[in-house]
């Protein structure tokens, strides 16, 4: 797995450049945040919460990604318990999502 | 210096993160509850663990036949700066209800039904206070499928133990 201390990230983890993303990358950015493995169902909302970063320039809401990603609210905080749109994000090496929602 | 305000050991408990809310809901108007919700929901969202507490007025949230039906209250609210008589016209609650649900549906906030739907599938425990329950003659079939249950303020203490408590 590539090191995470190649790529500038923000004070809270966050990947600093979208480009600098990858699926290796990805994997320890959820190591680090404490999900040992991505399953396809992780990887469904990381690509969809990276897919709709990069067309529409923001995540979307936890609201949207329940409706959306082919994953419902229930199963989200499943696979992230620890907040399931600040983690995919994460993962996902988009910004921190800003909305309350 | 006022930085060694921050310092030592009051700092470390002031900084300590927060593991668990449990939020007292006791008002049934629209903006009575959609802050509470959005509270309960944005914990959830930061891995926060959270019990929502529906007392008094604040029940109608949760209760089948009402909790589509939450108004603004146009009357006795001088934050919507409007006249008094002015809010107390047939159809003003509505129609004051229907621009704010339209505002909130541009922000991807859900409709109250929907809302806590979504905030108990995010695992935050729903609850109804047993003495309101009691005082308006209501049992746990008026309620929503998705509350944990009617319980005691004595029960709510103990289980919001550790955690902070908001009431709104």
């Amino acid at each position: 797995m590539p090191a995470l201390t190649a790529v500038a990230r923000t004070s809270e983890g966050f990947l600093e450049r979208v480009e600098d993303w990858d699926r290796d990358l990805a994997l320890s950015l959820a190591t680090e945040a404490g999900i040992p493995e991505l399953t396809d169902r992780h990887w469904l909302v990381v690509d969809y919460m990276r897919n709709t970063f990069l067309t529409k320039g923001d995540g979307p809401t936890i609201r949207t990604l329940g409706k959306e990603s082919g994953v419902g609210i229930k199963e989200l905080y499943l696979l992230f318990p620890k907040g399931p749109a600040k983690l995919a994000a994460k993962i996902a090496g988009i910004p921190k999502p800003h909305g309350c929602i | 210096m006022t930085t060694t305000l921050t310092q030592g050991a009051d700092a470390a408990v002031a900084d300590a993160p927060i593991t668990k809310v449990s939020i007292i809901v006791s008002k049934g108007s629209l903006e009575g509850i959609y802050p509470a919700l959005i509270m309960a929901n944005g914990a959830r969202m930061e891995g926060i663990e959270a019990n929502v507490f529906f007392t008094f007025f604040g029940m109608d949230a949760i209760n089948k036949a009402r909790h589509e039906h939450i108004k603004v209250a146009t009357v006795g609210n001088p934050g919507l700066h409007l006249a008094t008589w002015l809010g107390g016209f047939p159809g003003m609650s509505s129609l004051v209800t229907a621009q704010m649900s339209k505002a909130m549906e541009k922000l991807d906030i859900p409709p109250i039904p929907e809302f806590i739907e979504m905030i108990a599938d995010s695992g935050a425990k729903l609850y109804a206070c047993k003495a309101s329950v009691e005082m308006f003659n209501l049992s746990r079939k008026d309620f929503i499928d998705q509350i944990e249950g009617i319980i005691t303020v004595g029960d709510f203490y103990q289980m919001a133990g550790g955690g902070q408590i908001i009431f709104t």
